[in-house]
């Protein structure tokens, strides 16, 4: 155990440390006293609807984290890791549902009103057990993660790479889309599942839910980004780099990169579920557009915004792409589709760091640049 | 009453006092009261003269007209005329014959058998149609001695299903099993119908097992139209996806460039058949209008060559050898395209029209119809196919591309100009999706968001046929086409899409690099 902690400490230096510190501060402290304790008529009071809209970047920066894991450092793009998030959505969901109860529209307390609506006399199956909330929170992890395996599985053991893997795992999500669009897959067809009145017995309406959810988002951010770090530091970390730079190589070498890619991609779909599962209690609905491969693919565009390979980066690229959406689509809808393609281009073209590497670029030339004018000051001295 | 009436008038027909008669029996309409109007109608009809049709229509419509010594009189636009004698005549006096609904309603079922006994062909052969379509017992005999009378083989072969249909109710067995040997032939689901009463509980044996027979034939027959039918919707909707991935089998094919923008770039060549059509429409007479179709596709070509070509130059050449960030960046140009359409055009759907030579159909047998858009997209999409190939295989152009796929140094050092050869590729696999696109906008919505339905498909097409392989596309797409419209009866439109999505995916598995790979040591670089 000592070693165990000892190795966790390690895995990051002390700048790493200070800025966690500082991240658990902002969101763990500021951002609740800020909303609770300062008073409503006050200029530095956060609204509820501000918690509740960090609380969605909180996990649409998780996912982003998932899909940096799998891309940045082990150099598969997953163009579905939009299923995987919307498959632990899913799961969070049909316990919501079951936790209804009899209080739908049709009263029902057996059916989830989408299914009184379609006349269904009995649960399928497959909601059976979604009524206790430990059974929803294993399946979050689980179904991804089986999912992943089983397609990270077929795909990578025939050595499928590259491009060819983005192209089937989008047709495995815009599958999924169509699938889940029917209404006899029970999942409530084109609307979703929604309607939610609590989750753990807890009201969803009342503004303190809502700021339970958005601390359990920030901490699991937290407890997800150690865990990433922890990886990207070790051996295996080592290793899946020298995938994603040479493969065939590592191969030569004796490890097997199917085994690593297969241990990445279902980490990180397994993540994408729990940020999923995460964010649909605080948005209140999941429908099957979340799994269009649109979605997916600006995943790829948050983290390479923010810089891939870098953990820090996919969470910065997150927010930062997210909180420009949010502002954008409401000051002005028409430009924000040409910002986001601009972005792609920009990115790809410009900067392939993202923009921590902007932040090293520039800070190496002001190093360089000072480290010269004092090299000149002592020429001229 | 009309069949007592006809049935009592049936001597009369052929008595030689027929002229007179029908005379009569015009004057006969202008009665007091509506019943006996509606009694000199089924005179009139039982007479079977084809003359009467134009007098109960003119009747119905309230255009019949007495004058005061009895005269009926038709008015046809401001004139009149003798409804006996046909003759132009000056009416000051006339006044209308009033009719009530259900005189109306009568008149108009006479003046529909009348149309059996039509000279005119076309009439008749509406008439024929519609008896068949609702059988009339009462008209039976009608429908017997316009059959006698018919000279035309497709109204006598209406006018024979139509008695046999009658028959199939008559109370002689024989006629019945006559009636059925008459409609076994058919490939009507309507007729499976009318057969099926009898095959189920006639009280005849022998006309029970005829019925079942004939039903059971006939259901063969309907599966396999049902078969032709799956196959012709399966090749077209085949020749779709060739046509949204023939470009496609050029940039990622060729140039290995995954272009996300394709699906837009078929997207603008739509739009451009609408400016086209739209510029026609204002500046041609109307009879030139089912031209702009002819003129899109090339104005089409050119407007996504030029995108194609200036994409290429500005942000993917610096992305050569970088397939993921191609595949990002192309995929931001897709979005900016969409969003410029949108700003352009409108969010909504615009109406292209289909030119007058490409509405309307073949119809082959009962229910299976070759729709022209369809015919001649299928035939558009092959012309090219073969186009594309024999541009790479014969032209100069075509030399240079391979040249620079296969080994671009040495094509560089021979003196062939890779750049310009790169944008001109690029231009090439842009510009045949825009003329995909002017095919597209004639069977489907034009939207700004048209390519987004293509691309994951024409990519499966891609990859499933062969990445760099003109005929593994061609063979991919139409597989495609065809297993998906065979799934869809059993398993749903979506379930089936589902399924081939599944299959795709499991396939790559076996042969990650398409039915048709390239082989060969640079494949693998």
């Amino acid at each position: 155990m000592t070693s165990f902690s000892a190795r966790l400490l390690t895995c990051g230096n002390r700048r790493l440390w200070t800025g966690l510190a500082v991240g658990a501060l902002v969101f763990l402290v500021l951002v609740p006293v800020l909303n609770l304790a300062v008073p409503v008529d006050s200029a530095l009071h956060l609204p509820n609807y501000m918690v509740t809209l960090l609380g969605k970047y909180l996990c649409y920066a998780l996912l982003a984290l998932a899909m940096d894991l799998v891309w940045g450092y082990c150099g598969v793009l997953s163009l579905g890791h939009g299923a995987f998030f919307a498959l632990g959505g899913y799961a969070i969901g049909m316990y919501m549902m079951r936790a209804i109860g009899s209080r739908g529209v049709y009263g029902n307390a057996d059916l989830p009103d989408f299914m009184v609506f379609l006349n269904w006399q009995e649960l399928p199956w497959y909601w059976f057990g979604f009524s206790q909330p430990w059974f929803a929170l294993l399946m979050v992890v689980v179904i991804p993660g089986a999912l992943a395996f089983v397609f990270g599985w077929l795909a990578f053991r025939s050595r499928i790479t590259g491009v060819y893997l983005s192209i089937i795992t989008q047709a495995m999500t815009y599958a999924l889309m169509l699938a889940f669009f029917r209404n006899e897959m029970g999942f409530g067809g084109n609307n979703g599942l929604t309607d939610f009145k609590d989750i753990f017995g807890f009201d969803l309406a009342l503004p303190s839910t809502k700021m339970g959810l958005y601390l359990a988002s920030a901490v699991v951010l937290g407890l997800a980004f150690l865990l990433a770090r922890f990886i990207v530091t070790s051996k295996l970390g080592r290793v899946m780099m020298a995938v994603r730079d040479a493969e065939s190589r590592v191969r030569f070498l004796g490890y097997s990169p199917t085994a690593i890619k297969l241990f990445v991609f279902t980490l990180s779909a397994m993540l994408a579920g729990v940020a999923g599962a995460l964010y649909v209690p605080q948005v209140g609905i999941i429908n099957p557009s979340e799994f269009s491969p649109a979605n997916s693919i600006e995943i790829a565009i948050w983290v390479a915004v923010g810089g891939r390979g870098t953990l820090i980066g996919a969470i910065l690229g997150a927010f930062a792409v997210n909180g420009a959406k949010t502002w954008l689509t409401g000051a002005a809808p028409e430009l924000w589709l040409f910002l986001l393609g601009a972005l792609f281009i920009i990115v790809t073209l410009g900067m392939p760091k993202g923009l921590i590497g902007l932040w090293a670029q520039s800070k190496a030339r002001l190093f360089r640049r000072s480290a010269v004018t004092e090299e000149k000051e002592a020429r001229h001295a | 009453m009309l069949k007592l009436v006809l049935a009592l008038v049936a001597l009369l027909v052929c008595s030689p006092a027929y002229a007179d008669d029908f005379a009569g029996a015009v004057r006969a309409l202008n009665a007091d009261s509506f019943s006996d109007k509606l009694t000199a109608a089924d005179t009139l009809a039982a007479l079977g003269d084809g003359r009467a049709a134009a007098v109960f229509e003119a009747m119905a419509d309230g255009r019949l007209y007495a004058t005061a010594d009895g005269t009926i009189l038709i008015e046809q636009s401001g004139s009149y005329r003798d409804a006996v004698s046909g003759a132009t005549v000056a009416a000051s006096d006339a006044a209308a014959i009033t009719v009530n609904n259900r005189l109306r309603g009568a008149l108009r079922a006479a003046a529909g058998q009348l149309g059996l006994l039509n000279s005119d062909p076309v009439i008749r052969q509406q008439a024929a149609e519609s008896m068949l379509a609702t059988p009339n017992p009462d008209a039976a005999d009608t429908v017997r001695k316009a059959l006698a009378a018919e000279t035309v083989p497709a109204i006598k072969a209406l006018l024979s299903q139509a008695v046999a249909r009658l028959d199939l109710a008559d109370s002689d067995p024989a006629h019945r099993l006559s009636a059925i040997a008459q409609l076994a032939a058919s490939s009507d689901p309507q007729v499976r119908g009318l057969l099926q009463p009898l095959a189920d509980g006639d009280s005849d044996p022998q006309v029970k097992a005829a019925a079942q027979k004939a039903v059971s034939s006939i259901e063969n027959r309907l599966g396999l139209i049902g078969i032709g039918v799956n196959i012709f919707q399966g090749i077209s909707l085949g020749s779709v996806l060739l046509l949204a991935a023939i470009g496609l089998a050029v940039t990622f094919g060729v140039m290995g460039v995954i272009n996300m923008a394709h699906g837009e770039m078929i997207m603008l060549g739509a739009y451009s058949t609408f400016v086209v059509q739209e510029a026609v429409r204002a500046l041609l007479p109307p009879d030139y209008f089912g031209l702009y179709l002819v003129i899109a596709v090339p104005v089409a070509f050119v407007v996504t060559f030029a995108v194609g070509v200036l994409l290429e130059r500005t942000v993917i050449r610096f992305l050569y050898g970088r397939p993921l960030e191609t595949m990002l960046a192309t995929w931001g140009i897709s979005l900016m395209l969409q969003q410029l359409v949108r700003s352009l055009f409108g969010a909504s759907n615009r109406e292209v029209a289909n030119p007058a030579w490409m509405t309307g159909g073949i119809e082959l047998i009962g229910g299976f119809t070759l729709t022209y858009n369809r015919v001649v997209i299928i035939l558009f999409c092959l012309a090219v196919l073969l186009a594309l190939a024999a541009v790479l295989r014969w032209s100069r152009f075509g030399l240079f591309m391979r040249a620079v796929t296969q080994n671009r140094p040495m094509a560089s050092a021979m003196g062939i100009p890779t750049g310009r050869i790169d944008a001109a590729t690029f231009g090439l696999g842009s510009g045949i999706a825009g003329i995909a696109g002017v095919a597209l906008s004639q069977i489907g919505n034009v939207s700004p968001n048209l390519g987004q339905g293509y691309i994951v498909d024409s990519f499966m097409v891609v990859v499933f046929g062969g990445v760099g392989s003109l005929w593994g596309t061609l063979v991919g797409a139409l597989s495609l086409g065809l297993v998906n419209k065979l799934l869809e009866p059993y398993a749903g439109a979506m379930l089936g899409k589902i399924l081939v999505l599944v299959a795709i995916i499991l396939f790559i598995q076996k042969r990650p690099r398409g039915l048709f790979a390239l082989k060969g040591r640079s494949v693998e670089g």
